[in-house]
């Protein structure tokens, strides 16, 4: 006979919504399990190497959907790992958004008001540096400039970055190697460990069923360190609670494959995805024009060709990030650093009257790499984004033994999303094109498809049933117990870096989960300090817990 | 050679010798062939290297089926696709890459592989190959890392107000 594994609480991913989840609930007094598909990578395991099987490659997930590829983090710690550590609050008209439902996609309880306690919650959890023109790397400082001259404003963005450690390495993607990035491995997973939580890498959960006894089971497969496409057997464990916090490209599919033991999923488990309205343009630099129309020089005799320094985005332009606009004409440009390959690959050739991300002009301009700015739109799409049949492992075929794969997202632009991306890139024309600073060409979407890193609303919170997966404290209608806390769970395209939203609306959906675990007999509280034990994030919501118990 | 000339029409280089016909020969300095694209490619990690033989195969393929239509007559002492000139073989990509093509993904994924191999060097510790002169990390002017490997850019920040900020920011950074 052998026994069953059982835990209070188990959390499905260890990014910020797992981690948050985990933490809190650790510290409460629960027993958390965390499972996470990816590798459990140190500091010392992060690479300055593009070599398939360095940290580049072994953190990451890029998944190749149909009009829609996600980039995603796949390791202990998930996109916090990963990401560029850009932590801005969601500006408050995005709460507003009717998106493609004709009414308020957020739930009523959810402002920028209401959540603000949240956000300070995590802004004392995670330290967030507010960067000044002396961080701003030259790539940022370009942007600014260029922002300024055309009569534009531009803000060097809030940043989870001890500034003291960074290199300007622009290796952020891999990891950061000099502990500069407060990544969750610094902040609420060592956290949740103190409390007792445990993480176990390179357990992928494939679905979940019912136990008799009214609880939960979590199917899981072990993952070859090496080879994510080798898997070395399976097993279960048995839970009181679940938080879902696997991403926004595959907390629905677990769902979806979890349909035939569940029961019904909601209609909007798989639909209503957003890729936060994203995408890219490179600019490629008329260095003399650098010199002589902003003024420029980085005081080696250069005055750009500074591609290659510095760290994820530093400054943005927010001028239309405007409540007054219409929807779908609002958006931030944030300057980006993406490294070669994945940065490369879909840029475009300016002017080019024809398909030009590959042959004999494209290597033309990746000869002037080094005068490459890449520009980010964050727009408003319109949810259009439906997950198709599950694969049949994890949330993609996988065709390399890291990171590349192919999974059943479906996304068709509408002319909503369409607009929005065309008055962006009209945008980043108008002031990187003026004067003959730069030329400037959007990537392609005809090669893999639109592009995110920050994939959401997969799993929706909202008020109206039809349209959310989620009801208002992220409990998945109809299969209660389960919860989901990351990206999934945002409704809609933010205009903005997602990762300060996702947290905070991890934040708040704690007390519901802690709520929920007590019903089922778990001796656990709300109420732990942040993970550095400071308290006054926890003051300012505390106010607002009970509105967020039901009972 | 076909996955060659594949490779050479995603990042074109410089014949490596009079007589290369995989390589067009339309760009000076190497291409994706020079900088490894077939060492890459025949990794097992890239998923691929099971496939080029049949890729191979279905690319000369459907490249029979394009020189009919365009009424081309190839040199059979070669692979149909490296019997194409340059432009043929452009046309050729654009058609198996293009949005709707059954095959799209497996050529895609080939394209990538190759211009991963010359920007990136994905075969290489990246250190080593700007050390080797590898021919696409020295085109793209990547910077030598520090003696230990990693790169640090000590001078990195133009140091100085650029712009004026957004009238509605708080106080921590955010939009209002």
């Amino acid at each position: 006979m052998t026994s069953t594994e059982r835990t209070d609480v188990l959390v499905v991913g260890s990014g910020f919504g797992g981690a948050i989840a985990a933490y809190h609930l650790a510290a409460g007094g629960a027993k958390v399990v965390v499972l996470e598909r990816g590798p459990w990578l140190q500091s010392k395991d992060f690479d300055h190497d593009f070599k398939l099987g360095s940290s580049y490659t072994r953190a990451f997930d890029f998944v190749v959907g149909d009009g829609m590829s996600i980039l995603g983090g796949n390791c202990v710690g998930g996109g916090s790992v990963v990401y560029f550590a850009a932590m801005p609050r969601a500006p408050r008209y995005v709460f507003e958004r009717h998106g493609s439902i004709g009414r308020r996609m957020w739930p009523s309880a959810v402002s920028r008001d209401t959540l603000n306690p949240w956000y300070d919650r995590v802004e004392e959890s995670i330290p967030i540096h507010q960067q000044d023109w002396n961080d701003v790397s030259y790539a940022g400082g370009l942007w600014a400039a260029a922002c300024n001259h055309a009569g534009r404003t531009a803000n060097p963005v809030p940043v989870a970055i001890d500034t003291t450690k960074c290199t300007n390495c622009n290796w952020m993607m891999a990891g950061c190697r000099f502990d500069a990035k407060q990544s969750l491995l610094f902040t609420y997973l060592p956290a949740a460990l103190a409390h007792g939580a445990e993480i176990r890498p390179l357990h992928e959960v494939q679905k979940i069923s019912r136990t008799d006894d009214g609880g939960y089971r979590v199917h899981y497969d072990h993952i070859d360190a090496e080879d994510y496409r080798i898997r070395h057997g399976s097993g279960t464990i048995d839970a009181k609670v679940i938080v879902l916090a696997a991403g926004a490209g595959a907390t629905p599919v677990i769902l979806q494959r979890s349909e035939a033991t569940l029961g019904e999923m909601p209609r909007a488990v798989g639909r209503y995805f957003s890729g936060n309205g994203e995408r890219l343009n490179t600019a490629i630099l008329n260095e003399d024009k650098v010199r002589d129309v902003l003024g420029l020089e980085r005081g080696d005799g250069l005055a750009y060709e500074a591609n290659q320094i510095g760290k994820g985005p530093v400054v943005a332009s927010w001028d239309k990030l405007d409540g007054s606009l219409p929807e779908y004409s609002r958006f931030s440009l944030e300057q980006l650093y993406f490294p070669p390959g994945l940065g490369t690959i879909l840029a475009q050739v300016p002017g080019h009257p024809g398909v030009s991300w590959f042959g004999k002009d494209k290597k033309e301009i990746l000869k002037r790499w080094r005068s490459w700015l890449i520009i980010f739109q964050m727009t408003e799409d319109d949810n259009e984004g439906v997950f198709g049949a599950p694969p049949a492992h994890g949330n993609a075929d996988r065709l390399s033994q890291q990171m590349l794969g192919v999974g059943p997202l479906k996304y068709d632009p509408t002319p909503n999303t369409l607009r929005g991306w065309a008055e962006a890139d009209a945008e980043v024309k108008d002031i990187l094109e003026r004067d003959g600073l730069a030329e400037v060409a959007a990537w392609t979407n005809d090669v893999v498809g639109a592009y995110t890193v920050h994939p959401l609303a997969s799993c929706r919170i909202g008020d109206d049933p039809a349209t959310s997966a989620l009801d208002d404290r992220n409990e998945l209608r109809g299969h209660p117990g389960i919860f989901v806390t990351d990206g999934a769970s945002v409704p809609g395209a933010l205009n903005v870096n997602p990762a300060m939203t996702i947290a905070a609306l991890a934040e708040r959906a704690v007390p519901g989960i802690v709520e929920a675990a007590r019903m089922r007999g778990v001796e656990v509280t709300y109420g732990a300090p942040a993970p550095d034990g400071a308290v006054s994030g926890r003051r300012g919501v505390l106010p607002l817990v009970p509105a967020l118990l039901r009972h | 050679m076909t996955i060659e000339a594949w490779a050479d029409t995603i990042v074109p280089g410089e014949k490596r010798s009079p007589d290369d016909r995989a390589v067009a020969g339309v760009s000076t300095g190497g291409g994706a062939v020079a900088a490894g694209a077939l060492e890459l490619l025949e990794w097992d990690a890239t998923g691929l290297s099971e496939a080029l033989g049949s890729l191979a195969s279905a690319l000369n393929d459907h490249t029979v089926v394009y020189a009919g239509e365009h009424g081309l007559d190839l040199d059979e002492t070669v692979p149909p696709f490296v019997a194409l000139d340059f432009d043929h073989r452009t046309a050729m990509v654009r058609r198996l890459t293009t949005p709707g093509h059954p095959e799209k993904p497996l050529w895609v994924s080939l394209a990538l592989f190759c211009n991963m191999a010359f920007d990136s060097a994905a075969h290489m510790h990246t250190a080593d190959a700007i050390a080797q002169g590898h021919p696409g990390l020295i085109a793209m002017g990547i910077e030598r890392p520090d003696p230990d490997g990693f790169w640090r850019f000590p001078k990195y920040s133009y140091g100085r107000p650029l712009a004026r900020l957004h009238p509605d920011t708080t106080p921590s950074g955010s939009p209002a």
